[in-house]
């Protein structure tokens, strides 16, 4: 009896231990945003904070409720187009243009989630596919988008009509803010019941619905959330930008996104901000080298490799190398 | 003139044999996909670039070595088949055990690869290939002028499309293969070569989709990315058949070229995303697909 209560307590303690290392991260990474803007460019740091945010919202689908959706590019579009139509038509605040464009990438993730969930596994990822280009072209041929042009020259304005927005440095902590907003919402949607119940459709679905859970249901919540914090992102994005184009609704955003996710390590929490930071920096380091021309090329090649031997991703490598070498 | 439900009929027909050919490639393509993952169980998404490869091949014969159009259709599916056996046994075998959402990613990537090499190589604008003597000019049917090359499309296709049945479902090649679709652990078991089977598959499947990109070089301009947004539309079809059955995968590749010539001539504006609506309704009506066996 004794023993296993010492047993007990010290697996608390190891777990206290290991949530005050937790939280002690968290603050470094947290001081390392908060300081960022002031040593490097903030637009640039702006651009991987909507990717990193539009990466973790797609993790939480794949990496959480095992579903590949190879067209979150429409939602990402569509929050950005929306904000910048309305923020370039209308003398509204910038944060009512955003959490428009947020709604509507949420109205479109929940059409598309109830005809997606219908089929499972590869037929999953190319209905998302084919509904994505269907967005596309619509997009294309749509007035209120610009077609080919886009949407240029979106006035950022004041957020709440009080600061701002013109200048980098706000923007840049307002984009934290709703970075760590959907950041947050995706952590605690993980580790509520409801994220166990994603995980165990994930593992084994058919055993999940014998339990009794409506697993159709689960996923489509997650779809829709999912979708809804890609809007943000793209909402959010078409801000900092000042611009809304084509080309965040087209396929190569989707398959873009999902290299980062799984560069980053899918299933994991800072997985995909740490792929969006790589991919986003390299793509920015290679556009300046003469190798300008082959970063397609290149991303193609470590879609590959990461495929072959690298399939956790960097966060995943490491806590596997974590648990092996310090139980 | 002759009206069509207030069209004028050569439109109408011209649409409509616009439409069948574009359905041929549906087919032909939908077909190397279902033959690919009926064995392999992944989604070639490199279909459209080896579609493309197939293009360029035929091109490239004809710059470089003057080979013509009638030898380029043997030879180019062959180079093209070549490459896809290489990259089955030294890239897909390596993933056969883990999921197979893993297959799809991994093609993905070298779609990107392909055809941001062609980008490189030959720039986004297309190259023109000419039509075969022998098949050049047309014909007048009296109700509509028909391009011969455009009857050829069409003829080759089915007749293609029909042999692969016919492989498949008759022979005894076809009764492995079928059987390793079914189970491939017994196949192995019985002493057939299952990975030298996989291994030709994938090799045949990409031949297919290559076969499609010689047909479709003297009407198309080759050009790079002359596979990739077909292979969206591809998977709508195969979403719309459902990939169980060889004949499905054709006939609906055909009926869905046809709805789409059909739209360009009475709502052209809805032609590029009729393939997807119609999609959207078999999803609502009938998740599995049209020839598909559940989920």
């Amino acid at each position: 009896m004794a023993t296993t209560e010492t047993k007990m307590t010290a697996a608390q303690a190891s777990k206290q231990a290991e949530n005050r290392r937790r939280y002690l991260l968290y603050a470094v990474l947290l001081a390392l945003a908060l300081v960022a803007p002031l040593v490097a460019y903030p637009v640039f740091l702006m651009k991987i904070l909507c990717f990193a945010l539009f990466a973790c919202a797609f993790n939480l689908l794949l990496g959480y409720a095992g579903l590949l959706s190879f067209g979150h590019a429409a939602f990402l579009a569509t929050g950005g187009y929306m904000t910048g139509f309305l923020l370039s038509n209308y003398s509204i605040t910038p944060e009512v243009g955003i959490i428009t464009g947020t709604l509507a990438a949420t109205v479109l993730g929940t059409f598309f989630g109830i005809l997606s969930i219908r089929r499972q596994g590869i037929y999953f990822a190319m209905i998302t596919l084919a509904l994505a280009q269907m967005i596309f072209f619509m997009y294309l041929q749509a007035d209120f988008t610009g077609g080919e042009d886009g949407l240029q020259g979106v006035p950022r304005g004041h957020l709440f009509g009080i600061f701002d927005l013109s200048n980098n440095l706000i923007m840049y902590y307002f984009v934290l803010a709703v970075f760590l907003f959907g950041f947050l919402l995706i952590q605690r949607t993980v580790h509520s019941p409801f994220g166990q119940v994603l995980k165990a459709i994930r593992e084994n679905e058919p055993r999940a619905i014998s339990l009794g859970y409506n697993t159709d249901i689960y996923k489509l919540v997650a779809f829709v959330l999912s979708a809804a914090l890609a809007g943000l992102a793209g909402s959010t994005k078409t801000v900092v930008f000042q611009l809304a184009s084509l080309g965040d609704a087209h396929w190569h955003m989707s398959g873009e996104i999902i290299l980062m996710t799984l560069v980053g390590g899918v299933g994991t929490l800072f997985g995909p901000v740490l792929g969006a930071t790589f991919v986003l920096t390299l793509e920015h380091q290679l556009s300046q080298s003469f190798l300008g021309d082959w970063v397609d090329v290149i991303l193609g090649v470590i879609f590959v490799v990461v495929v072959l031997t690298f399939r956790a991703g960097i966060v995943g490598e490491i806590q596997k190398f974590m648990k092996k070498n310090f139980k | 003139m002759t009206m069509i439900f207030g069209v004028p009929a050569a439109a109408f027909y011209g649409q409509l044999l616009l439409g069948l050919i574009n359905g041929a490639f549906y087919a032909l393509l939908s077909l190397g996909l279902a033959v690919i993952f009926g064995l392999l169980k992944i989604i070639n998404f490199a279909h459209g670039a080896q579609y493309m490869l197939g293009a360029f091949a035929a091109y490239l014969l004809l710059e470089t070595l003057g080979i013509n159009y009638w030898v380029a259709l043997f030879l180019a599916p062959i180079i093209v088949g070549a490459f896809g056996v290489v990259i089955e046994r030294f890239l897909l075998r390596r993933i056969t055990h883990i999921d197979h959402i893993y297959g799809l990613l991994l093609t993905f990537g070298l779609a990107l690869v392909i055809q941001g090499t062609f980008t490189n190589w030959f720039g986004v604008s297309g190259s023109r290939y000419p039509v075969p003597e022998a098949l050049q000019g047309g014909i007048n049917l009296g109700f509509m002028y028909l391009p011969i090359y455009r009857a050829w499309i069409v003829a080759v296709a089915l007749v293609v499309c029909f042999a692969v049945w016919f492989l498949i479902e008759k022979t005894k090649l076809g009764g492995y293969l079928r059987a390793g679709t079914e189970n491939s652990a017994l196949m192995q078991a019985f002493g057939v070569n299952v990975p030298l089977l996989v291994t030709l598959t994938y090799g045949f499947g990409v031949g297919l989709a290559a076969l499609g990109g010689v047909l479709a070089a003297p009407v198309y301009s080759v050009s790079p990315d002359m596979g990739s947004n077909l292979l969206i539309v591809v998977f709508a079809v195969v979403v719309i058949g459902g990939m169980g059955s060889i004949v499905g995968a054709i006939l609906t590749g055909l009926m869905m070229g046809i709805v789409e010539g059909l739209t360009k001539v009475y709502y052209p504006e809805a032609s590029s995303v009729v393939i997807f609506l119609v999609m959207i309704i078999v999803l609502l009506v009938r998740p599995s697909g049209l020839f598909g066996k559940g989920t």
